[in-house]
């Protein structure tokens, strides 16, 4: 390790201002405080102070993510391995796995980095640490099957569009990530619908359907049963299957006080009391199906985990917060019964949620105000 | 009456041929004054009805900033708004008619968007600012140039909308089939209005790059 260190303290002067690569001084700066923590601190305004910063942070998500990400990459050969009929062992499907994803990942990355790098030499700015989380989720919300310039475009305008343009991290409105999976779903709904096979190979002799896809149908009794839903033997996007990964890197991450349990927990009674509305009210199949299926089918609780709890786009306020994931649960269920184009709603659910997010903060705020100052006319009254 | 015994400007004096060119870049309708985005939306899917409506509202909008010009000074200032709304929808539906004459697939595709020509912002914003304070021919060439400013942007868009929405320029396949046998698809979102308002935002973003002077301070 002291040998890197050394390493990188010599090649520095020539990135720096009148060295001969200074051209490339954010790209150098990138993967210097990517290796070691930079020992310089915040000097104005008032910050908490933590003893990790924000490539630490997102590492931390990063490791969160991977016990999902290793599931999805088993199941992905689980699945393709089903739907021939035959049986595998563990490292067979996991090498069919990690053929299919390992490309994805690599392009996630390759692409989003390579943008992030370009914009921030080119504004001289220090290279944002945001695509290292998104460039981990991109891969684990998409289908395991998709071409992969399809996917090359998607994180090009998720990156640009949804990041660059207003600033970059920390300034977006909406998850980068989730953009590029919007993206997906409108640009080439054909690969993307939500509900159709996403099997790693699409064989003929098997016509299986994402639980979502069956469900949105009327074929309630295909479903499979909720312990194969929670742990995620089930077709789906790379990363979403399996309920009890999530909830691993859920700990992970409420463990280390990176995510905000507030938003996880709202998102999760928001979705469940949405569920047990639409029991009550029973109108049709859908509607009774019940309301714990909803937060083990599909992307429920890999959007409340990874996506609605986003530090960025979320309600910044902690009634806000409250607010905020309840209403991203309800909208999520809500979009699955009722709208036959969409079978999956979180995404849909947070994005717009995203959106809102700033408005809710800003009334949580203006009501807070109005007690302080009422308390304050009481005081003065008295 | 003295200024009828000043010296005549000639046609195409500088002055006046810059009432064309400047729409097209520095004072763009959509890109800069930001008028008419919403027609610039909805018919840029296919560059046929693109075209077919920049030419219709160029046709509206030179003849109604000429008759609004004309009769500017008989205008009463309270109901100008009024009397300009009558000469706007007198043209569009002479527009219409002949659209419906001869180009009736086309027409059918405007749909409601030829009528909606009435409501566009560009027509009201040119009659207010410049022909009911100018001469006839200004008027005119104001109207021509404002017309082909927001005809590029509607081209430019409606290319990039077709080429990568449905692989067709004028509904001929310009992408071969070994494309699409290679995996390649069209871009749905393309289709989609979404996508038009951010074509808008990087045509704008392009154009402010280039020119420094529009970026406000």
């Amino acid at each position: 390790m002291k040998a890197l260190r050394k390493f990188i303290d010599k090649q520095k002067p020539h990135f720096q201002k009148g060295g001969k690569f200074h051209w490339l001084e954010s790209t150098f700066d990138g993967l210097e405080t990517f290796l070691y923590v930079p020992n310089t601190v915040t000097t104005k305004g008032a910050h908490i102070r933590d003893s990790i910063d924000m490539k630490r942070t997102m590492i931390v998500v990063v490791l969160a993510t991977l016990p999902a990400l290793f599931f999805g990459m088993w199941n992905v050969g689980y699945q393709h391995f089903l739907s021939l009929g035959e049986t595998a062992g563990f490292w067979q499907n996991m090498g069919f796995g990690a053929l299919k994803v390992v490309p994805i990942i690599i392009v996630s990355y390759a692409v989003g980095l390579g943008i992030e790098f370009y914009f921030a030499q080119i504004k001289g700015h220090e290279i944002n640490e945001g695509y290292l989380v998104t460039g981990m989720l991109i891969p684990l919300i998409v289908p395991p099957d998709i071409p992969l310039w399809i996917l090359a475009i998607a994180v090009a305008f998720a990156v640009i569009f949804g990041k660059e343009v207003f600033g970059g991290t920390g300034m977006n409105v909406v998850n980068p990530a989730l953009v590029a999976r919007a993206f997906l779903f409108f640009a080439y709904p054909g690969d993307m619908s939500g509900g159709k096979v996403w099997i790693a190979e699409k064989a003929d002799t098997f016509s299986g359907a994402t639980p979502l896809g069956d469900a949105l149908v009327g074929n309630f009794k295909h479903l499979p049963s909720v312990s194969d839903m929670f742990m995620g033997y089930i077709p789906g996007s790379v990363g979403e299957t399996s309920t009890l990964m999530i909830l691993i890197g859920a700990a992970i991450l409420l463990f280390t006080g990176i995510a905000s349990w507030r938003v996880m927990v709202s998102v999760f009674a928001g979705g469940f009391v949405m569920g047990l509305l639409f029991n009550w009210w029973g109108a049709n199949d859908y509607m009774e199906l019940p309301a714990y299926y909803h937060l083990v089918m599909g992307g429920f609780a890999f959007g409340a985990v990874f996506m609605a709890t986003d530090p960025v786009t979320s309600a910044q306020t902690q009634r806000g917060k409250y607010i905020y994931g309840f209403l991203v649960g309800m909208i999520a269920v809500l979009i699955r019964v009722f709208n036959p184009a969409y079978p999956e709603g979180m995404m849909l659910a947070i994005l717009l949620m995203n959106v809102f997010a700033p408005l809710i903060d800003h009334y949580v705020i203006e009501a807070n105000i109005k007690k302080r100052l009422k308390r304050l006319k009481v005081v003065v009254n008295s | 009456m003295s200024a009828e015994t000043k010296e005549r400007e000639p046609l195409f004096s500088a002055k006046n041929m810059k009432l064309v060119t400047k729409p097209l870049n520095m004072d763009n309708p959509i890109t800069v004054q930001v008028l008419g985005i919403c027609s610039a939306l909805a018919v840029t899917a296919k560059l046929k009805p693109a075209i077919v409506m920049s030419i219709s509202v160029m046709v509206v909008l030179a003849a109604s900033n000429v008759v609004v010009s004309l009769l500017r000074n008989g205008i009463p200032q309270r109901i100008r708004i009024i009397v300009q709304l009558v000469v706007i929808a007198t043209m569009v539906i002479l527009v219409d008619q002949v659209l419906k004459a001869f180009v009736y697939d086309i027409s059918k595709q405007l749909s409601v968007f030829v009528g909606l020509i009435i409501t566009n912002c560009i027509l009201m914003g040119r009659l207010e600012a410049f022909a009911m304070g100018n001469k006839p021919w200004p008027a005119f060439l104001d109207g021509i140039g404002n017309a082909l400013g927001y005809g590029l942007i509607l081209v430019i868009i409606a290319f990039f909308r077709e080429l990568l929405g449905s692989g067709t320029l004028f509904d001929f396949r310009v992408i071969p089939q070994s494309f699409y046998d290679l995996g390649y698809k069209n871009n749905g979102l393309m289709i989609l209005p979404p996508m038009a308002l951010i074509t808008v935002g990087v045509i704008i973003w392009i154009q402010r790059n280039r020119n420094r002077d529009l970026i406000e301070k």
